[in-house]
């Protein structure tokens, strides 16, 4: 059957070899366990996959591999060897020798990463400086070299550049020519792509493969997003509340997962073929232990569907779920069987009306005047039908907020029509009148400022009920409060707390009623989900698919996480750069033929099932929206680029009829043919991990 | 030295991990954000012994006539310039007064000015900063410019210029260092409430239909209590520091009242031969000052957590 | 980075012309007649209007600005009514001597305060940071004329080393510090003050930024560490806080100098305003703004100088 995994620390051959480290911090006289008992061993040139949600100690394991835990950390167990040096005691100057040189770092948020008053050459060839040993003008050639490994152009200039003169892409590059200037055993990487644009983080991970195969190092690859991690990584292991409960193969781990969390996670994400119609996301129940929390037995357990007693009472030791799987359950082999649950798909509620509810006409919205000008909607033009839900995806810099901000009218847009319910809009919000308000309301990104932090969640609600709703006495607003509550599954316990003591989810739940208060029929959604962990996201898709079916609301759904708007929208919009330049129905846009650059967006979106085709690589970086690119706009960036033309006129329309139009001077019958070849030709070398780890 | 620089950066990875944690659990169960600022102004040396201090001296202004051994502005010894001794315990002044009775009562001429031109500072500052920040515009425009044309000279040279115009007087100390205020309030009142209005509560708030009015003083005001309750603190301090400077230049109180920065001008002439007219009203005054400084400073720390 | 220095400089103008338009207002609403002040309360009523049209007081309000600011401008400031000597050499003889008690202040004070809150930083939260933080807060707010006193007392009368009020030295240094050395002290202390805690906030927050954990991870030794990525970012707003400050000395030593008796602009000021002497009044004040906003701006574009992320922007 199974076996406990051996207690006793193995032989350190491998690169990077962790045994049961439990680290704790000290909190105002209480001691929090944050990491229990973890063990792992990278093997030298493997990537290893660290994955798990908020709070589950990602970062602190990242730390206590290069020893830079706070003051307040101890470690309460357990080893940490780099090849044979016993990290967990070494001494300061060794520390310092190992850093940088042998252990390297590459973290999120790459532009406060970089000093700020010291050029990028003078920064990298710091590393060669001290650890390698060169004089000053030695290393600015190194570093020279080094630029252009990481593919940054022009590397001479760009040696006496600041970090703040880089684009965010260019920047991490930076960091990275920094961490591998010396060849390093191991690489670190903290979450290096959260916060860079989608195709941004293609490059920046195409760009790891790469120079996986010119470096030898071993990478420890943190981030909370199971596709980049299982397009990454040979192998990854998974942290729940700072245990490390699964551990296996990339690809099995997630397509045959031996723990129950582990399919969870599986199960809150929406694959390839679900729909919001046909499929339910299946989230996991209750929510995650709070940091430090000493618990007795099974720390999932509470969560788990097949919790039994033992599970209660016994911690379970890591067994041998496989070939090169471990598993921290006592019933690791029933995992494949558990069942999804069987919740009903929503009711569909009363038939709609019909025809457009929103109209948007040749919106254009622009800053400043003269040589300064930015445009950062042209010309644009949507339109969503009742009851439906328009997905419209962007990059940074796309306007899509923008235009959001215009519909609703937060923004006053410079030019076009808005035409609602037939008819047209005030572009200022602050002239429209209350009805109109009740329409058309928005839910936004970010919980921690969405909602005001010094009213209650009550406060909140009864003003929205007072404002929004047609309810007259403080009675009837009453119930509409304790109404809306209830619809978005908040107990009244949580009515009377300040969103400070709510989690990320119950704040999005609440914003989500503040906007229904008013019985909308339109809701702008801009990325509300986008900083949920991926459990909190899927119930609040639930939710939000609730809500749409029963009271027949539309929503124009930001988000640029492509997956969530494949399984929830009808129609879905493209835009980049100020301009709409697809929009159809959702298998239309996702199907060839379509526009080059939902093309590659589509292709750099990393997935747990199996990746289709070899991942198209988009050149050059976004242009600045004050000095937008002639003809067509995506021209300096489009693999299809066709020739001059692209360059001087911009692209016509082309509409096939059933609503799905999209910019493009390729014929639509060649564009189909070239883009059904790309995608069932097998995926590249670089993409393929397996090809790539070293003996 | 301390040796690793990690040590300079104490919980910075365990707010990571617990703020995500935080973000992810259902509910946190710690005490509200009141009375953890407050549990931790008490913990704090800085702030309890600047309370201490100053709480000595606004109950010594409000209760002093009962603990004066002398009238402070009558007349009392014929021997003048005494050093301390047992019957009086600062000595006494050019007029054979008192000075430890003076000393004590000199704290309520300053802690009835500083506290009174505190207040009109910080609600003329707390308006004008809300409602520049709030609109923007030209209005703001206009506004800071007059703001900074205020503040282009030191504010003593102000105080000094106007006092002389309108003629020294408690009522002009208090306004003249109340309208001073006002601009430096409506700053820092102004950069908390530009942070405010990007967020995305004030966006709902105007979605919903609430009037501006409204956003500003029951969405925005509320969020920026901390910056103003350290504001505050910091100009009592200066209120009292200018105050008993203006009395100093003589532009300010006038005899007999036993205020510091008065009888410290007085006795300035005696300081060769006699120093305690001066020493002790000038001891008081720091200790003061310092009493509310501290407690400016651990509200900050604790404020920036 | 043109344009920039042009946009402040034409707004510092606007300011000061404001300024100008104010101070001129507020003087010439001053109690009392010129006239009688000078003459005294014995003259008769003729001779004071006399002299009031000699003075050239009694013309329209408009006509008087246009000639004094234009008498500003070109330098000459007219004569004091009470010293009867040229407003434009009190004002600058005052002014340097005000500058060299400033700069001697300066000098010994801002390495030292400097020095001082980085350490306070780089001890974060121990003793010597608790014990530097409170000093120099407690330095701020004490006013000049008490600090000053306790040093007057201390050193003049008590112990004798020092003289009770100061006269301008002459170039023999150790005159210097005889005649500066205790007014000094007071500006010192507030200089330490405020420079010590700049330097100290900027420390921290250079301490605990991302790019100095970069440094870290990249194995630096730590005096790298400290003067490369530390300090480099860490000083920059503490040299615009020193500037400002210089600009305070300007003016804002009115206390002191009237404490030490020691003849400066702020105490000019000060005189001038009790005694209604109006165009030195007017004139004074308008120089102290000017120079005020002169070092402003000098420390913006300081400041825009040495930090490469405005200075390319601008």
């Amino acid at each position: 059957m199974s076996a406990p995994h051996p207690s006793a620390s193995p032989p350190a051959t491998g690169a990077l070899a962790i045994d049961h480290l439990s680290i704790s911090y000290l909190r105002r006289d209480r001691v929090l366990p944050v990491l229990t008992d973890v063990s792992f061993h990278i093997e030298p040139g493997e990537a290893y996959g660290l994955v798990g949600e908020s709070g589950c100690g990602k970062t602190t394991v990242a730390m206590a591999v290069m020893c830079y835990l706070p003051t307040n950390a101890r470690i309460e167990g357990g080893h940490i060897r780099l090849r044979d040096t016993d990290l967990t005691r070494a001494g300061e100057a060794q520390l310092r020798s190992l850093r940088g040189n042998r252990m390297a770092m590459v973290y999120q948020d790459a532009g406060s990463a970089l000093n700020p008053s010291l050029t990028i050459g003078r920064q990298i060839a710091e590393v060669y400086r001290f650890h390698g040993g060169l004089d000053t003008a030695a290393a600015m050639d190194a570093a020279a070299a080094m630029l252009e490994t990481v593919q940054i152009a022009d590397s001479a200039r760009m040696l006496r550049r600041y970090p703040h003169e880089l684009s965010g892409g260019q920047q991490q590059r930076v960091m990275f020519a920094m961490a591998l200037a010396t060849s390093p055993d191991l690489l670190v990487l903290d979450e290096p792509t959260t916060g860079l644009d989608t195709t941004v983080e293609a490059e920046v991970l195409d760009l790891v493969a790469r120079l996986r195969s010119k470096f030898s190092a071993s990478i420890l690859f943190i981030s909370h997003n199971l596709g980049i991690v299982t397009r990454m990584c040979e192998r990854v292991g998974v942290l729940y509340a700072g245990r490390l409960i699964e551990e296996g193969p990339s690809r099995e781990i997630f397509s045959t997962p031996r723990h129950p969390y582990t399919l969870g996670l599986t199960r809150c994400v929406p694959n390839r073929i679900m729909r919001k119609d046909a499929h339910r996301l299946d989230p996991i129940p209750g929510s995650l232990p709070p940091l430090g929390l000493a618990v007795q037995g099974c720390v999932y357990a509470p969560r788990c569907p097949i919790a039994r007693a033992r599970c209660r009472e016994e911690d379970p030791p890591a067994f041998v779920s496989g070939e090169r799987r471990v598993s921290r359950c006592f019933y690791h082999d029933e995992v494949s069987g558990i069942p999804r649950s069987e919740e009903a798909l929503p009711a569909i509620g009363g038939e709609s009306a019909g025809g457009d509810l929103l109209r948007v006409e040749h919106l254009s919205k622009r800053y400043g005047a003269g040589t300064n000008q930015v445009v950062a909607l042209d010309d644009v033009s949507i339109e969503l039908e009742a009851g439906e839900i328009l997905g419209l995806v962007g990059e940074s810099g796309s306007g899509k907020s923008t235009l959001a901000k215009c519909v609703v009218g937060l923004l006053e847009a410079s030019g076009g029509e808005i035409d609602f319910a037939g008819r047209p809009l005030v572009r200022l919000g602050d002239w429209r009148k209350p009805e109109l308000r009740r329409k058309l309301q928005m839910v936004f990104q970010n919980p921690d400022t969405t909602l005001n932090p010094s009213h209650t969640a009550r406060r909140i609600l009864t003003r929205a009920a007072r404002l929004l709703s047609t309810a007259g006495s403080s009675a009837d607003v009453e119930r509409q409060v304790t109404a809306l509550a209830a619809a978005v599954q908040l107990r009244p316990h949580h009515l009377d707390l300040k969103p400070s003591f709510l989690s990320g989810g119950l704040k999005q739940r609440v914003a989500i009623a503040r906007a229904f208060a008013g019985a909308p029929a339109l809701v702008l959604c801009d990325e509300p989900t986008s900083a949920l962990d991926v459990s909190v996201q899927a119930t609040i898709l639930n939710l939000l698919v609730d809500l749409q079916t029963k009271e027949r609301v539309a929503y124009l759904f930001i988000s640029h996480d492509l997956g969530v708007v494949r399984y929830l929208a009808d129609r879905i919009a493209v835009m980049y750069l100020g301009q709409i330049i697809e929009i159809g129905r959702a298998e239309d846009v996702f199907s060839p033929p379509h526009h080059p650059y939902t093309e590659a967006l589509l292709s750099a979106m990393p997935t747990i099932d199996e990746s289709e085709g070899a991942r198209i690589k988009l050149s050059g970086t976004m242009p600045n929206p004050a000095n937008p690119p002639t003809g067509c706009r995506f021209h300096t960036r489009c693999h299809r680029f066709l020739g001059e033309i692209c360059r001087e006129r911009e692209p016509p329309w082309q509409e096939d009829g059933e609503g799905h139009r999209y910019r493009c001077h390729i014929a639509p019958a060649d564009l189909e043919a070239a883009q059904q070849e790309a995608m069932s030709r097998p995926a590249k070398d670089g993409n393929r991990p397996e090809a790539e780890i070293r003996a | 030295m301390p040796a690793p620089l990690a040590a300079d950066r104490p919980d910075e990875i365990m707010r990571v991990e617990q703020k995500s944690a935080t973000q992810a659990i259902e509910t946190n169960l710690a005490p509200g954000r009141a009375r953890e600022v407050l549990r931790a102004l008490w913990r704090s040396k800085t702030f309890v012994i600047g309370l201490a201090i100053v709480l000595f001296w606004v109950l010594d202004a409000i209760f002093w006539p009962l603990f004066v051994p002398y009238d402070p502005e009558g007349l009392v010894s014929p021997t003048t310039l005494q050093p301390p001794s047992a019957e009086h315990f600062f000595g006494t002044d050019d007029l054979g007064r008192d000075i430890f009775s003076r000393t004590l009562a000199g704290a309520r001429p300053t802690l009835t000015v500083a506290p009174l031109a505190t207040a009109i500072g910080v609600a003329g500052g707390i308006l004008v900063g809300l409602f520049t920040g709030y609109f923007r515009g030209i209005a703001d425009d206009i506004v800071m410019r007059i703001v900074d044309a205020l503040l282009a000279f030191p504010l003593i040279i102000i105080a000094v210029l106007v006092i002389s115009i309108l003629g020294p007087s408690i009522t002009n100390v208090i306004l003249v260092i109340g309208i001073v205020f006002t601009p430096i309030v409506a700053r820092t009142v102004r950069s908390a409430v530009l942070v405010e209005r990007q967020r995305e509560y004030v966006a709902a708030a105007k979605l919903l239909g609430n009037s501006n009015l409204y956003i500003m003083f029951a969405e925005i005001l509320p969020n920026i209590t901390g910056p103003i309750a350290v504001e505050i603190t910091i100009r009592l301090g200066y209120a009292i520091f200018t105050s008993a400077t203006l009395s100093f230049l003589a532009l300010g109180i006038q005899q007999p009242s036993p205020d510091w920065g008065l009888t410290i001008s007085i006795g300035r002439v005696f300081l060769q031969t006699a120093p305690s007219e001066v020493l002790f009203p000038a001891a008081a005054l720091a200790t003061l000052i310092v009493g509310v400084n501290l407690i400016a400073d651990g509200l900050r720390q604790v404020l920036e957590e | 980075m043109g344009r920039f220095l042009v946009k402040r400089l034409f707004l510092a103008f606007v300011t000061l012309f404001c300024v100008s338009i104010v101070l001129f207002l507020v003087a010439q609403v001053m109690p009392g007649d010129v006239g009688r002040a000078i003459l005294g309360p014995y003259a008769t009523e003729v001779q004071v209007r006399a002299l009031d049209h000699q003075l050239g007081v009694d013309r329209p309000l408009l006509e008087r600005y246009s000639t004094w600011l234009g008498g500003f401008v070109r330098g000459d400031w007219g004569s004091s009514f009470l010293l009867h000597r040229p407003v434009a050499s009190i004002a600058f003889d005052r002014l340097y001597n005000s500058l060299i008690l400033g700069g001697f202040a300066l000098l010994l004070i801002v390495p030292t305060s400097i020095g001082f809150g980085v350490l306070a930083a780089l001890n974060y939260g121990k003793w010597p940071d608790r014990v530097i933080s409170v000093a120099g807060l407690s330095l701020i707010a004490l006013p000049e004329f008490v600090t000053g006193i306790m040093v007057l007392v201390i050193f003049a009368v008590e112990l004798g080393w020092l003289p009770a009020s100061s006269h301008v030295p002459s170039f023999n240094p150790i005159d210097w510090f005889r005649q500066l050395l205790l007014p000094s002290i007071p500006l010192m202390f507030v200089l330490f003050g405020y420079i010590s805690r700049m330097a100290r906030t900027g420390t921290i927050e250079s301490l605990r930024s991302n790019y100095v954990r970069t440094a870290i991870l990249k194995g630096l030794p730590r005096s790298t560490v400290i003067w490369q990525h530390v300090l480099r970012n860490s000083l920059l707003p503490t040299i615009t806080v020193i500037s400002v400050q210089t600009g305070y000395l300007v003016g804002g030593l009115v206390v002191t100098e009237t404490l030490f008796n020691y003849p400066g602009i702020g105490k000019l000021v000060l005189d001038s305003a009790v005694q209604h002497d109006l165009p030195v009044l007017q004139a004074t004040v308008l120089l102290v703004a000017v120079l005020y906003m002169a070092l402003t701006l000098f420390a913006d574009v300081l400041y825009t100088l040495l930090n490469p992320r405005v200075r390319l922007a601008a």
